[in-house]
């Protein structure tokens, strides 16, 4: 089967926010700014904006009928700054104009002057300052002061992982209209279609039934559009309330790169204390997460860098606090991973160090620790289905690792000025919303009377291939040509009450919603056929290629005529159901729980080569072997594992976000954040799908995969930092990512101190 | 008013000549496969394909739609997404879909149209330079597995094929049969076009445009009023020719032209493969000589080079015509010793001399598509192992491209060993004058200049030096 949505976008079919026909009489905004990190507005004049051509309107915090407020976990956001500014960025009015060009003119004539106050960019100063955004969380295990004496070696360091721009190649953007009765429909590219419609409402002062959201896809998310479209499609709804006209909000790249939270950057200390054998016995570890100026998902997010602490590995005795520090920079946001990554690279860096100060190679330690079934999380759930141990084993026996580690030594003992490295990353990533009541998701489902199929879920499309999963599901589960099958968008009025498409959790959750909703159709259609064959049985009916068959036996009947006397009969077409992941739960007070419903595992080699001399690198290979459960559609399944490793190989290297002192963003635009491009990513990447692993908790036996796959790109950082230490072999070590050329130059060259005197 | 066939249609229009082909394609023509990714020619969303006649051929090459003026395709044929689809999925169409390259769909069209065009501007198919094709194409989503995948399968519909023509690529369904007729069509719409263009002096009030590759990063919004003066056409600005033992390249001759010429690649054997770091093919398929050495950037490339070459400008303004030192055209951060007026018509250097030796090293966070954090090029002559002729250039480390002199001075009549090159390059950086911005630190951009130094005689000269006392 191909992918339908694949089809439409080879052709460049597929409607994004900005491809869309729009209603008569459409206004463009655009979003004027803080250019400042902290202080008060002392003067807002816009009247010169007004006088601009075409500018019909500024709307700023005055024009809101109900509350200025969009926080979601916390109610610390505003929509518009009204007093004080919190970071470069922060919004402070919507110019409204007849086109684009009107509207940047409107905000450029805008005169606003600020008072400065104090800012912080660093989060461990926001913490000694006081500045957390919810008092620090700790997850423990065991006993880490006794474990400490055990070790015969403890080991310490600091890690820093940086922030990551999201990149979707679609921006930010939304446009909203005035609909009858006082409502307001929004057409937003947005992860979260609920939070748009809850937080529209909120800010319109009016109840959520008159905010309709229609999604149809995104042009990538990876978290990035799963609180921060809500802003802008809330300007538009606001606008478009305010002056009756429908208003497109589209954000320039560069806006959109300046004004939206990035991935966390984390600083973070880590104590890790083993025994010879290479068994860790005891790890310790704080995690200063830089959470930008608003609460937004951090204390989520930070959550799941807890659950992640420990990566694939099994610790007795763990002591892991977070901190989420307030700093006054946008505010950082979900990204692929989730908080997750931030923690694995803490782990696997730790690793390393210890490896270094044994003089053993890492994977000595890592194998000694990896996950057994039934082995105990810090936070309480106990591994099942556990294949931590075999991916692990099976990656380094189809890629025979010895022997790669042997031609990697023979080549760096022939080379002087390139070495090469290699690197195992294995991963373990729990699946579900840590945030338990999230775990819901609801299906309907319409069959028409010509036989066709329309599909409503709470499920966004933005590139992972969900809409293709459950198209798939659909088909199979009424054994119909999938031609007849329709995904629809995703819509407040058809599907209420959404939890986003994240967490790697929207085939699972709004798989089983489908099934289920489909199974409530086929039971009636069942009893229907049963009628129409004269037959006594219903249970005995199944549908086979669109064919009814009777106790095994193939009848006249087929899907089409079936659905047209089920229609006839008066019986409903339609059916909607509701799916929630059983047996989850988490108490947050003690930090224990069984927060997921299952886990995902994998191990990557990946292997680097370093030219020594100028100090730039290729990632060579990434080989994988991973859990995929049974995969609902493989091609969509490697892809994301595909794109996932590069995104994370992105945020180990060549992807670095950078302020100024004054924390203006620096890398504002794809010249200066470089993520991969087709040369830069691996030439070659391997993806094996682990045989034979049914996932009992997933629908049709298969296992999520959005973003674990992300996490195999830390490989990359240790693969090229053992291509420096066979260059330098007496090289400090520096744990800081990303490893971009300039940090590989500068800790190959540190011994050059004339050469960094001169130009200070 | 100008004339020109969009996909199958052909458009008269007389919207302003300054709005970008995107927004044209986009806002005024409705077709909204080519997308809008960032407007600065470096996510190749906005891909397209851009056919002008030469010798009564159609050749093609891809652009940014987001870059390129309208008025620049007078006369021309443009292939956006729309243009290529058939009923059918064509092979590369499906391939994209088989082979999982594709996910979110927004990147899409414009790989789509970058491979379909690999296809209409190559004769000979090789999958390495199809996958290459796509250098100007970011993906966020697929980690690009599927797309070289995609790209290798199209390809292989044509092995054994030493030739491939537009009615094999139609006969194959790799394009719509409407293209077999477009020479034609072009033919007849070039002789409405406005023929009074030319390379005498920039008009008054005017605005200069060539490639516009640096100019529309910088102010689209404004040129969009403005009277602009389009160069990229006019045929005495163009072309590579040898002349009183020179080698003279027109003002408005593009990288890609630069890249394929017969005359460099006899005498600079790896420039093709240098100038893979410069942009990407859309880019170089615009960008102009001309336009790198006024844009005056610090860390051009092709300034870079030249300066290296120790090239002279050749400037016109139609009533005067004069000569000047590249190295001498820089008078401080984006100052140029340039009248208003001037154009650059050319730009020479002399021919490579016997026992020569050329290097150009770059260093960017990214290898490809991107900016140097510094650049460096050396040309460098010896005779009986003594350096007789040395230049040696130096980008990103100073306001403007520089021009080491005194690394030049100290290396002249030395000869090559170790503990020249590493003084060689301790002199380089004490030439500069490097300031810490997104692309590195001052620190990194003065080591690493210092490493470039050492990699020139590494490159050039392994066997006389030993690698160990130098790094
Ligand atoms: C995505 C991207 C990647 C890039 N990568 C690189 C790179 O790797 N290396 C690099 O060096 N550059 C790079 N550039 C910059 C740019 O492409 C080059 O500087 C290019 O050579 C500019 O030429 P142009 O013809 O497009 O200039 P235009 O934008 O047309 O003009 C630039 C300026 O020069 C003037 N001008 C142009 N031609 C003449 C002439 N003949 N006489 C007088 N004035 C003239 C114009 O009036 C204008 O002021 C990149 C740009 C982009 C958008
Ligand atoms: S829009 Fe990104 S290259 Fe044109
Ligand atoms: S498929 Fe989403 S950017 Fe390429």
């Amino acid at each position: 089967m191909k992918n339908f949505d694949a089809i439409k976008h080879v052709r460049g079919e597929s409607q994004f926010v900005d491809d869309i026909l729009v209603p008569q009489g459409l206004l463009y905004g655009y979003v004027f700014y803080s250019t400042i990190a902290h202080g008060k507005i002392k003067k807002l004049d816009y009247s010169n904006a007004l006088k601009i051509d075409g500018v019909i309107d500024v709307i700023t915090a005055k024009d809101i009928p109900g509350e200025n407020q969009i926080g979601g976990i916390i109610q610390d956001e505003n929509l518009f700054a009204e007093e004080t500014v919190h970071f470069v960025g922060h919004p402070i009015a919507l110019v409204v104009a007849e086109n684009q060009l009107q509207a940047h003119a409107g905000a450029r004539a805008i005169e606003c002057g600020f008072e400065k106050l104090p800012a912080i960019f660093d989060p461990r100063e926001a913490f000694e300052k006081g500045e957390v955004i919810v008092p620090p969380r700790i997850f423990s295990l065991g006993d880490v002061n006794k474990a400490w004496k055990e070790c015969d070696y403890i080991v310490e360091g600091k890690v820093e992982s940086g922030g990551q721009e999201h990149l979707y190649l679609e921006v930010q953007g939304s446009f909203a209209y005035p609909t009858e009765g006082n409502g307001i429909k929004i057409i937003s590219a947005t992860q979260n279609p609920t939070a748009v419609q809850r937080t529209s409402a909120r800010v319109l002062g009016i109840p959520m039934h008159k905010v309709e959201v229609d999604v149809v896809r995104l042009g990538g998310g990876f978290g990035g559009k799963e609180d921060q479209a809500t802003a802008w499609a809330v300007m538009t709804a606001l606008a478009a309330k305010k002056l009756n006209r429908p208003i497109k909000l589209i954000l320039p790249r560069q806006e959109d790169i300046r004004l939206t939270g990035k991935r966390h950057s984390y600083s973070s200390d880590f104590k890790i204390g083993l025994k010879s054998s290479g068994k860790i016995i005891s790890y310790e570890v704080t995690f200063y997460q830089n959470g930008g100026a608003a609460a937004d998902l951090s204390p989520a997010i930070l959550e799941r860098t807890l659950f992640h602490t420990t990566n694939s590995y099994y610790i007795p005795n763990v002591r892991a606090t977070g901190i989420s520090c307030r700093t006054n920079l946008p505010s950082n946001t979900a990204f692929r991973g989730f908080g997750g990554p931030q923690a694995m690279f803490v782990m696997e860096s730790a690793i390393y160090k210890a490896a270094q100060v044994m003089g053993v190679d890492p994977s000595f330690i890592q194998k000694k620790n990896l996950l057994k079934e039934g082995d105990e999380f810090p936070y309480g759930q106990k591994t099942k289905n556990c294949r931590a141990v075999r991916c692990y084993e099976e990656v380094e026996s189809r890629y025979r690792i010895s022997e790669i580690k042997k031609s990697i030594d023979e080549f760096n003992q022939t080379n002087r000025l390139y070495k090469k490295g290699v690197a195992l990353m294995p991963v373990c990533f729990g699946i579900s919303f840590t945030t338990t009541f999230l775990n819901q998701a609801s299906a309907l489902v319409h069959v028409y009377t010509d036989g066709s199929v329309s599909i409503s879920t709470a499920a966004v499309e933005m590139g992972q291939g969900v809409n293709m999963k459950l198209h798939h599901i659909a088909a199979k589960m009424f054994s119909i040509d999938p031609k007849r099958v329709k995904i629809d968008t995703t819509n407040t009025s058809r599907v209420a009450n959404t939890s986003p498409t994240a967490a790697s959790k929207g085939a699972d959750l709004n798989g089983y919603a489908t099934i289920d909703a489909c199974e409530i159709i086929l039971k009636r259609l069942k009893k229907v056929a049963a009628d129409e064959l004269k037959k006594e049985d219903p249970s005995k009916i199944e549908i086979k290629n669109e064919i009814i068959f009777y106790d095994g036996n193939k009848t006249e009947l087929i899907w089409q005529k079936l659905i047209n006397a089920a229609y006839l009969k008066r019986v409903s077409l339609s059916a909607q159901a509701h799916h929630a992941t059983p047996n989850i739960y988490f108490d947050r007070e003690k930090s224990k729980g069984e927060p997921f419903a299952y886990h995902v595992y994998g191990t990557a080699i990946v292997e680097a080569t370093l030219d020594c001399l100028r100090g730039t690198y290729t990632i060579d290979s990434v080989k994988v072997v991973h859990d995929f459960g049974e995969s609902l559609f493989p091609i969509i399944d490697k892809g994301q594992a595909e794109g996932g490793i590069v995104q994370g190989i992105g945020w180990m290297t060549c992807e670095e976000v950078m302020h100024d002192k004054e924390g203006k963003l620096l890398t504002d635009a794809l010249s200066t954040y470089k993520v991969p491009d087709i040369h830069f990513a691996p030439k070659d990447i391997q993806i094996n799908f682990l045989e034979d692993v049914p996932n009992p908790y997933g629908p049709f036996k298969s296992k999520a995969i959005g973003e674990p796959p992300f996490m195999y790109g830390i490989g990359a950082f240790f693969a090229i930092m053992n291509a420096m230490r066979s260059f330098r072999p007496k090289m400090e070590i520096e744990l800081k990512a990303p490893l971009t050329p300039e940090r590989v130059l500068l800790s190959l060259y540190s011994e050059i101190p004339e050469l960094t005197l001169q130009n200070k | 008013m100008i004339n020109f066939i969009l996909n199958n249609k052909t458009i008269s229009t007389d919207s302003p000549l300054g709005i970008t082909l995107l927004d044209f394609i986009r806002k005024e023509e409705h077709l909204t496969g080519t997308k809008e990714g960032c407007r600065e020619g470096d996510c190749g969303a906005c891909t397209i394909l851009i056919g002008d006649l030469i010798d009564n051929k159609v050749k093609y090459k891809s652009a940014n739609s987001c870059l390129m003026p309208l008025g620049d395709v007078d006369g021309k044929h443009v292939v956006t997404i729309e243009g290529i689809n058939q009923d059918e999925l064509t092979p590369v169409q499906e391939a994209l879909v088989d082979e999982g390259g594709t996910q979110c769909g927004f990147c899409t069209p414009g790989f789509v149209v970058s491979l379909t065009g690999y296809f209409l501007t190559h004769e000979a198919i090789n999958p390495i330079e199809a996958i290459d094709s796509m250098n100007g194409n970011i993906c966020r989503c697929t980690g690009y597995a599927g797309i070289k995948r995609a790209a290798i399968k199209s390809t292989s519909l044509f092995n054994g094929l030493k030739r491939i023509s537009t009615e094999d690529l139609v006969n194959k369904k790799f394009l719509p049969d409407y293209f077999l007729e477009i020479p034609k069509r072009l033919i007849e719409l070039q002789k409405l076009r406005d023929k009074s263009k030319s390379g005498n002096g920039l008009p008054d009030k005017r605005v200069l445009v060539s490639g516009g590759t640096d100019l529309y990063v910088q102010k689209w919004e404004s040129l969009i009023d403005e009277d602009l003066f389009f160069i990229s056409d006019v045929n005495e600005l163009k072309g590579i020719s040898i002349e009183d033992n020179r080698i003279k390249i027109g003002g408005a001759t593009t990288v890609s032209e630069i890249e394929n010429s017969p005359i460099l690649q006899q005498y600079f054997p790896n420039l093709k493969n240098d100038l893979r770091l410069f942009g990407s093919i859309p880019i170089r398929n615009r960008a102009t000589i001309g336009g790198n050495i006024v844009n005056a950037s610090p860390i051009g490339d092709l300034t870079n080079i030249l300066l290296a070459l120790n090239s002279t400008l050749h400037l016109t303004n139609g009533k005067s015509k004069r000569e000047i030192f590249l190295k001498d055209f820089y008078k401080g951060y984006k100052t140029l010793d340039k009248l208003e007026d001037e154009i650059i018509a050319a730009v020479s250097f002399r021919i490579p001399r016997e026992n020569s030796f050329f290097n150009f090293e770059k260093v960017s966070k990214r290898t490809y598509l991107d900016i140097a954090s510094v650049n460096s090029s050396m040309y460098l002559e010896l005779s009986d192992g003594i350096i007789v002729e040395v230049h040696i250039s130096a980008g990103g480390v100073a306001p403007i491209p520089l021009y080491l002199a005194r690394t030049r001075e100290f290396l002249l009549n030395k000869n090559i060993s170790d503990e020249v090159i590493s003084d060689a390059a301790e002199i380089a950086t004490s030439e500069i004058s490097p300031i810490s911005d997104a692309r590195g630190s001052a620190e990194y951009k003065t080591l690493l200049l210092r490493q470039l130094i050492l990699a020139h005689f590494i490159k050039l000269f392994p066997e006389l030096i030993d690698i160990g006392e130098l790094v």
